[in-house]
């Protein structure tokens, strides 16, 4: 099977399918409407349900439904749309129920615009919703990973019982890339906690009601379990040209790409640059970014926010090492050449 | 209470022992006479005649219901405030031989959920939903509810609800039956023995619309809250009786049980294998499979080795996007990494669009175009625009008769022409970007031939494309 030019919201709902997602309820928003239209045109011919719902709120109390029923589901926003989804995500993961929703980011706050940006970080890796709870999070940063991790979320969802976010960008949502799709579709057996309707799961509940401060604490307590073991066993990144670079950009999503230029470009002229790109943004490469922190002597978080995914590189680096930050934000994208042109700054300061 | 005498036994429905309950494991978390006891007893008797306990999925809202899982042996899902019709439409359709049931209060499902009971009626899903109107929020200690009668003082109305500042009480069923879809709505009260022997009918009629597979049905029943309205059951029972059912009549106000005809069972699923090619072909089906011809030689025209960095610009209309996708194509057939990008955002004012391609023998970073090595100029801003981005020794593509004032850079190379007129008279000036692309001899034609099938719909279109090719390709002397 060649590779096919297919868009990144298109791979979406494409990757979906073959990881056995047979529901998918969503609200349109652009930038990412394109997501609710393929699924619109793939679920019922894959024997799956596609509905649009009234809102963002029902979608994602749909969602919730479908889940505790032991089907693979997903829904896909932005910005203004996950925000009213937060409640349901945290009573998804209070009840600990598996779900995918991908957050094509766009300008905010408020409508804000559509062009991308990626000011949901907070939101989305962060919580957003009440509660001790976190979501994961996984960050494509091209159209090949938007299937890939759309896939893989599915069973990071299933294996951790929690909502698991693909986190991406406009940009990535309408670009188009070559993508290679896996040999086989899958479909996993309904999950025994479900509620089926049927005798044997009579007896499974979801809830995330815990009147006693008692119970309430060991639940609360077992969800920090399962996301410490997220980060242990989770963490995703990718280095590019890390070994000898004496500056480490950072950068997710449609920015880590263009960082991938800017280190070339750096490197023709001199300048040791390297890349790390989380793929994962919870759970967050913090003990990567600490260790790169005794060889590297810089960093610099590039992001389409003012300033939100630095905070977690300050963090994991805990002072050992500067962390300068560079954003655009409002829709602009910058340039690699824009960015070389801080690089090329920072290089001096820093000789 | 003597008047529920018909109730007495146990229903099997109910866990024999309340082991979910921390405490009082035999009795429920409910107020003496309060109604919701009243209506889980109706509700499981029903469950037990119809045979459906195995087949029941019941969602518990948020109020003094919360805990209905502590009683019902079923399968049981507790939601968020006022989103139970959302989560029962989830369990729905992931379950369609289940039966699934809606059960709220009135400020779950008349105020904070309002739209999703309303959109769940309005789709017809076909789930049970039992509405629980005591006229008041109990769980919270007594504000004002949407269905609060005028003039009745809550913790939240001190001074009694006015027509003025909180409007008037919310007629649910009265609404809900104005829609098409519903199958089945009836308000029922708790007001006396009789009455409750009406409820416990039109409860076990709803859950049996269900189990025949017809629509949405909800039976909204006015239930004492004793506790809140400080009274005694009985007082609170007798007030139900004559004051609520004033204000909210009981009536059936639809039922289409006998018409309704049974939704369609959903289709088998399809073989993975379906799947997997449903998956792989696409949205839209190819008008031809892709060849497996071997990688035609990269560019004829083989700048820069192989790494082209193509901005495509012009007016909305012009083909823009679509003469960068068929570059990615044919970029793509020719065994090469490619990436498109479509103007977006900030980018797209003004009428005008542009494309980012890249086509390279090696992975690609960034699929952004800043400096490209191939500019694609449909139209004169689109040149002044991105003009001095070119690299130096790039090639500039400009749809006219001649480069405007102004565009004076010396170290590109120029290919103009008046493109679109010339497909203009192939037939369709829309065809001026694919004219371009032959003149632009980036590729192959058997390239750019496949990707052109692979893209152009009509065979109308297919065959003016290539014509407009080849003219192109003529305009600069290159014969086939
Ligand atoms: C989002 C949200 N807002 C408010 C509440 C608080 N709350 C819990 S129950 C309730 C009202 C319940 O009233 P009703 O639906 O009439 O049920 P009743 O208790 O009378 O049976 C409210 C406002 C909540 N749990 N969630
Ligand atoms: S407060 Fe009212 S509704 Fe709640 S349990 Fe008591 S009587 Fe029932």
């Amino acid at each position: 099977m060649p590779k096919q030019l297919i868009k990144g919201n298109d791979a979406i709902v494409r990757g979906a399918i073959l990881a056995g997602c047979r529901a998918f309820y969503g609200y349109p928003i652009t930038p990412a409407s394109e997501i609710a239209e393929a699924a619109a045109f793939y679920m019922p011919q894959a024997g799956g349900t596609f509905l649009q719902a009234e809102s963002e709120i029902a979608a994602v109390n749909m969602l919730y439904g479908s889940a505790a029923a032991g089907v693979r589901c997903m829904s896909a926003s932005s910005g203004p749309g996950i925000s009213l989804m937060q409640e349901g995500i945290s009573y998804l993961a209070g009840a600990e129920l598996p779900c995918v929703i991908a957050d094509i980011m766009r300008g905010g706050p408020g409508l804000g615009n559509i062009a991308p940006e990626q000011s949901d970080y907070m939101q989305v890796v962060k919580g957003g919703g009440h509660g001790c709870y976190r979501a994961l999070v996984l960050a494509p940063d091209s159209v090949q990973e938007m299937l890939d991790l759309t896939m893989l979320a599915f069973d990071l969802a299933d294996e951790y019982r929690n909502p698991v976010y693909v986190l991406a960008d406009g940009f990535i949502g309408q670009m188009m890339e070559p993508v290679e799709f896996p040999e086989r579709a899958t479909l996993p057996a309904p999950p025994p906690w479900a509620v089926r309707g049927n005798e044997e799961t009579r007896k499974n509940l979801f809830t995330s009601l815990y009147l006693e401060p008692d119970d309430l604490e060991r639940h609360v307590r077992n969800l920090q379990a399962k996301y410490d073991r997220a980060q242990r066993e989770e963490v995703r990144f990718q280095q590019y040209r890390t070994e000898d670079a004496d500056l480490i950009l950072v950068g997710y999503g449609i920015v880590a790409r263009i960082l991938k230029s800017v280190v070339n470009l750096a490197r023709a002229e001199g300048i040791q640059a390297g890349l790390l790109r989380p793929i994962t943004l919870f759970p967050f490469p913090s003990e990567q970014l600490r260790s790169l922190a005794g060889t590297a002597s810089a960093f610099t978080v590039v992001e389409l926010s003012t300033g939100q995914l630095v905070e977690d590189v300050r963090l994991a680096v805990e002072g050992r090492k500067p962390v300068h930050l560079y954003t655009r934000v409002g829709g602009n994208v910058p340039s690699a050449e824009e960015i070389l042109n801080v690089v090329r700054k920072g290089a001096l300061a820093h000789v | 209470m003597s008047d529920f005498d018909v109730l007495h036994q146990k229903a099997k429905a109910f866990y024999s022992n309340y082991d979910r309950k921390s405490e009082l494991q035999h009795q429920t978390h409910y107020c003496p006479g309060c109604g919701h006891g009243i209506v889980h007893k109706l509700i499981a008797k029903a469950i037990d005649e119809l045979g459906v306990q195995n087949r029941t999925v019941l969602v518990s809202p948020v109020g003094c219901s919360v805990f209905a899982y502590y009683y019902f042996d079923v399968g049981n899902v507790q939601v968020a405030h006022g989103r139970a019709p959302a989560a029962a439409t989830g369990i729905k359709r992931a379950l369609p031989e289940s039966i699934v049931i809606s059960y709220q209060g009135d400020g779950d499902l008349a105020a904070i959920g309002s739209a999703e009971i309303l959109h769940a009626a309005n789709r017809g899903e076909p789930i049970t939903v039992f509405f629980i109107n005591n006229a008041i929020y109990g769980m919270t200690g007594g504000q004002m509810a949407p269905t609060t009668p005028l003039g009745e003082k809550s913790t939240t109305s001190p001074f009694g609800r006015s027509i003025w500042n909180e409007g008037y009480p919310l007629h649910i069923s009265e609404v809900l039956s104005s829609l098409e879809a519903p199958v089945y709505i009836e308000r029922v009260a708790l007001g006396n023995n009789k009455m409750i022997q009406g409820a416990a009918k039109a409860i076990k009629k709803a859950l049996d619309t269900q189990a025949k597979g017809l629509g949405f049905s909800l039976i909204e029943v006015l239930s004492p809250c004793p506790t809140i309205w400080k009274m005694q059951p009985q007082d609170a029972q007798k007030w139900v009786e004559e004051e609520l059912t004033k204000v909210y009549p009981l009536a059936v106000f639809r039922d289409k049980t006998k018409e309704a005809q049974p939704r369609p069972a959903p289709k088998p699923a399809p073989s993975l294998e379906t799947v997997r090619d449903l998956i792989a072909a696409g949205k839209h089906a190819q008008s031809s499979p892709p060849t497996d011809a071997p990688p035609t030689a990269f560019p004829s025209r083989g700048r820069k080795g192989a790494d082209l960095r193509i901005k495509v610009a012009g007016f909305g209309g012009q083909g823009v996007l679509m003469l960068g996708q068929v570059l990615a194509e044919a970029g793509l057939e020719a065994g090469l990494e490619v990436s498109w990008l479509p103007s977006y955002g900030p980018e797209m004012r003004s009428g005008t669009s542009n494309c980012h391609v890249r086509i390279a023998s090696h992975e690609i970073d960034s699929p952004l175009v800043s400096k490209p090595s191939v500019l694609m100029a449909l139209n004169e801003p689109s040149l002044h625009k991105f003009l001095n981005a070119v690299e130096p020794g790039g090639l500039v593509l400009y749809n006219g008769t001649e480069l405007p004032e102004g565009a004076d850079r010396k170290d590109v190379n120029y290919i103009v022409q008046p493109f679109t007129a010339m497909a203009d008279k192939l037939g369709d000036a829309r065809a001026g970007n694919i004219v371009m692309l032959g003149a632009a001899g980036l590729f192959e034609p058997s390239a750019i031939d496949s990707a052109l099938r692979r893209l152009v719909k009509t065979e109308r279109w297919l065959e003016l494309d290539r014509r407009a090719l080849q003219a192109g390709r003529e305009c600069i002397g290159v014969n086939s």
